[in-house]
């Protein structure tokens, strides 16, 4: 297919002409050699084969979430990604849906509609209200366009957290809507066209299939006239009105649009939680599905989902001490293999870590034994560590804190070396991030994952503004 | 009528605070064109930084130096903390980021508040802590004329709200620097080829929107008394709303929107039922960003061909 706008012509020339280097350079090119069709269907298999090799409904959970996450920024990527309207109440549309879905099939009116009605007619609600709020877009523009949309979704919040008791003039007693705080527990399950969805199982397939049906039509409205038209005039506003196209209708469109797939997954996400409430919807959610769709790439349909499973699935992993224990070492590993090349410096980079490690460790029992005394938390590698890390067994947590802030300034002066300093640098930063995660942070999974999710989004941003597998933009001055 | 006059004090020394925040948002806005969604936790570790001072010199029943020292003291190091780390910020997570898609930076930001808080959290537990002001300056001593009762405090951090409004009026307009400001403001490639040192400017506009926030976190302190990790958020986004509401990117406007905010929410707190506050609140803003898309002191966005 023909590319339009040069802009993206010219962005791309770096990455075409990029040669990979590195350990990891064949594996990158063998992926490259890949068509996007045929990786979609490998993505789809896997998806499918994932429920049947476990059997614990937990990890169903995960998975669920990530495709209620990736569907979610599939429908922002349309708003943000192509159209470049920043729509910072997307989340509202969202729990619309679900609130809506709530409504029509609970105990809260007694109302039962049967599913097959229940969703076309909230998408078309969504939509209708994405038409409505998307009106202001017209006239706002930029900044002022996000900040207004914010105010929308507070308005929402508020909104659900208090039409619980809302005296209508003329009733006898108060309207409950939305149940308040405590919101509406007991939706009732999907019903599809004679098959019930009782279990999360049975959600995860119907996810999938949205997922699936929703990647191939948005694959096919990027390239339609519909899709370049909003990426003409999300460059250029200016320009693309002066060549006839009708801009102030597309930022409607893309507003219901993106509205429409965020009902539709809010209702999913109700029958799957049995249950909507107010915290669901907050505004911490929508900085993870914005933090999902740019650190994927804002634009591309790819990195939208890979950046849902980042942000979805890699905060459970954190739960447990021993998973997040390999999950931070073969991140690491992962990070300066793919950042450090030729493999001999990462050769020499990990020897002098280890080696570093086990002098600091000899030295430190040496001259104070107490400091080598406490025991690494279960686990296999937990034996090995503990020859190798420092684990002091009083005043842990000042020392482990001391550490964070040293480590932290470490980190920062690290990304002003550059070259043998660097490399030289990365020893002990390296070492100290170990001391740090085995003391301070594997205890805390909670602060941890807040932690490192905004360390990443702000490394990922400074080094790849455009995201893992978005296009570079030649933005245009203001 | 002492109700009312009750309420306006209230009004103000919240709106006090709003502004100070505000004036932050809206210099950084006003040169970077950028959403420092991280000023909020500026905020927060000033106030924290003012509580860690307050204790070193003895706490607020037993202090070791005389009470208007210890204040000074406070209030200079949680600005000077402010200002450090506000610089740092912009050194880190903004300057690689210059000419990155617009929303690239916001997501940094985001980053950044995520992990200030984070480190907080971590740092310093999610344990209230209390500057026990009361201790420190008896909440009887201030102006008692009849209706009008006025506590020691409160007129201590209105005084210092307005000396460093004023300040900042002066730095902006009766200096060289900013001169600098107002230029690299207006348009930053053309006042990069008169000589102006643009990274100096946006440097020093960080290091001034970061002290004024850390004033806001010590006075915060000093009034209302709790100190926590969570407590950038919600205040970042009352400064950001009083900021959009001035007209972002206005020094006087981010003055005038926190004061407004400041007594709107008191006065509804104490006339109206508090159920549909936020609500009213955030309707009406809608209709004026409809009405006025610039806020009220903004000027226009002209678009350049």
């Amino acid at each position: 297919m023909p590319r339009i706008g040069t802009d993206e012509w010219v962005a791309e020339q770096e990455l075409r002409t990029e040669t990979y280097s590195g350990l990891t350079a064949p594996a990158r090119r063998a992926f490259d050699r890949v068509g996007p069709g045929p990786r979609f269907f490998a993505f789809l298999a896997i998806c499918a084969i994932f429920p049947f090799t476990t059997d614990s409904d937990f990890l169903i959970r995960v998975g669920v979430n990530v495709l209620l996450f990736a569907l979610l920024a599939l429908g922002l990527n349309i708003v943000v990604g192509w159209a470049g309207l920043l729509d910072l109440g997307y989340v509202a549309f969202y729990g619309f849906g679900a609130y809506a879905y709530a409504w029509v099939s609970s105990e809260q009116f007694g109302i039962h509609w049967p599913t097959e009605l229940a969703i076309p007619a909230i998408v078309a609600a969504s939509a209708l209200l994405g038409v409505f709020l998307g009106l202001p877009s017209r006239r706002l523009v930029g900044d002022y366009l996000a900040i207004t949309t914010l105010f929308f979704l507070q308005i929402f919040v508020e909104l659900t957290l208090n039409l619980d008791r809302l005296t209508l003039p003329g009733a006898d007693e108060p309207l409950n809507l939305t149940g308040g705080p405590n919101g509406i527990p007991g939706v009732d399950p999907m019903r599809i066209f004679t098959i019930d969805l009782l279990e999360t199982r049975d959600y995860f397939y119907l996810l999938l299939v949205v997922f699936a049906l929703a990647v191939v039509g948005l694959f096919y409205l990027n390239n339609s006239r519909t899709g370049r038209a909003w990426r003409a005039s999300n460059d250029d506003p200016l320009a693309a009105e002066l060549m006839t196209t009708p801009v102030a209708r597309l930022k409607i469109l893309a507003f219901s649009m993106g509205a429409a797939m965020a009902g539709l997954t809010g209702t999913i996400f109700a029958a799957v939680q049995v249950g909507v409430f107010p915290q669901n919807f907050e505004v911490i959610l929508l900085v993870m599905v914005y933090a999902a769709l740019i650190l994927g790439g804002a634009g591309s349909i790819a990195g939208a989902v890979l950046g849902a499973i980042v942000v979805a699935a890699v905060p459970e992993i954190l739960r447990t001490p021993e998973n997040s224990r390999y999950l931070f070492y073969g991140v690491l590993l992962a990070v300066l293999l793919t950042i450090v090349r030729p493999w001999k410096r990462v050769a020499f980079l990990a020897g002098a870590v280890v080696l570093f490690g086990v002098v600091v460790h000899e030295i430190v029992a040496a001259v104070w034994p107490d400091g080598v005394a406490a025991e690494a938390s279960a686990g296999r590698l937990g034996g090995v560590l503990e020859s190798w890390v420092v684990l002091p067994a009083e005043n842990r947590t000042t020392i482990g804190n001391v550490a964070f802030v040293v480590l932290v300034l470490a980190a920062l002066a690290l990304t002003q070396l550059r070259g043998d300093a660097r490399l030289l640098f990365l020893v002990p930063t390296i070492y100290l991030a170990a001391f740090v995660w085995e003391n301070r942070l594997i205890a805390q999974p909670s602060v941890t994952r807040q932690l490192l999710f905004g360390a990443i989004l702000v490394a990922m941003m400074t080094t790849r503004p455009h995201g893992l597998l978005g296009t570079p933009r030649v933005e245009n001055p203001i | 009528m002492d109700f009312f006059v009750q309420q306006l004090v209230n009004g103000v020394t919240l709106g006090s605070v709003y502004a100070l925040i505000a004036l932050g948002y809206s210099m950084v806005y006003g040169i970077l064109k950028l959403l420092n969604f991280a000023h909020g936790e500026v905020y927060m570790i000033g106030a924290f930084i003012g509580y860690f001072v307050l204790t070193a010199l003895g706490g607020a029943a037993d202090p070791v130096l005389p009470v208007a020292l210890v204040l000074v003291l406070m209030f200079l190091a949680g600005m000077l903390g402010a200002g450090i780390l506000g610089v740092g910020i912009e050194r880190f997570a903004y300057r690689p980021l210059r000419n990155a898609p617009r929303i690239a930076p916001l997501i940094s930001a985001i980053g950044v508040s995520f992990f200030l808080q984070a480190s907080a959290l971590l740092l310093f537990t999610a344990q209230f802590r209390t500057y026990d002001t009361p201790e420190l300056i008896p909440f009887t001593t201030g102006i008692d004329a009849g209706p009008l009762r006025i506590s020691l405090v409160r007129i201590l951090v209105i005084s210092s709200a307005i000396f460093l409004m004023i300040a900042l009026w002066y730095l902006v307009n009766r200096t060289r620097l900013g001169k600098a400001m107002r230029a690299t403001s207006y348009d930053r490639e053309a006042a990069a080829m008169m000589g102006i040192d643009v990274d100096r400017v946006i440097v020093a506009t960080f290091f001034i929107g970061s002290v004024l926030a850390g004033a806001a976190g010590v006075m915060v302190g000093l009034v209302f008394g709790r100190v926590f990790h969570f407590m950038g958020f919600v205040a970042g986004l009352k400064g950001f709303t009083a900021a959009v509401i001035g007209g972002i990117g206005s020094i006087p406007g981010a003055m005038l929107g926190g004061m407004l905010i400041g007594l709107a929410e008191a006065f509804s707190a104490g006339y109206i039922s508090s159920t549909f506050q936020n609500l009213i609140v955030f309707l009406l803003l809608i209709t004026l960003m409809i009405v006025r898309p610039t806020g009220l002191l903004g000027s226009p966005v002209l678009q350049k061909v």
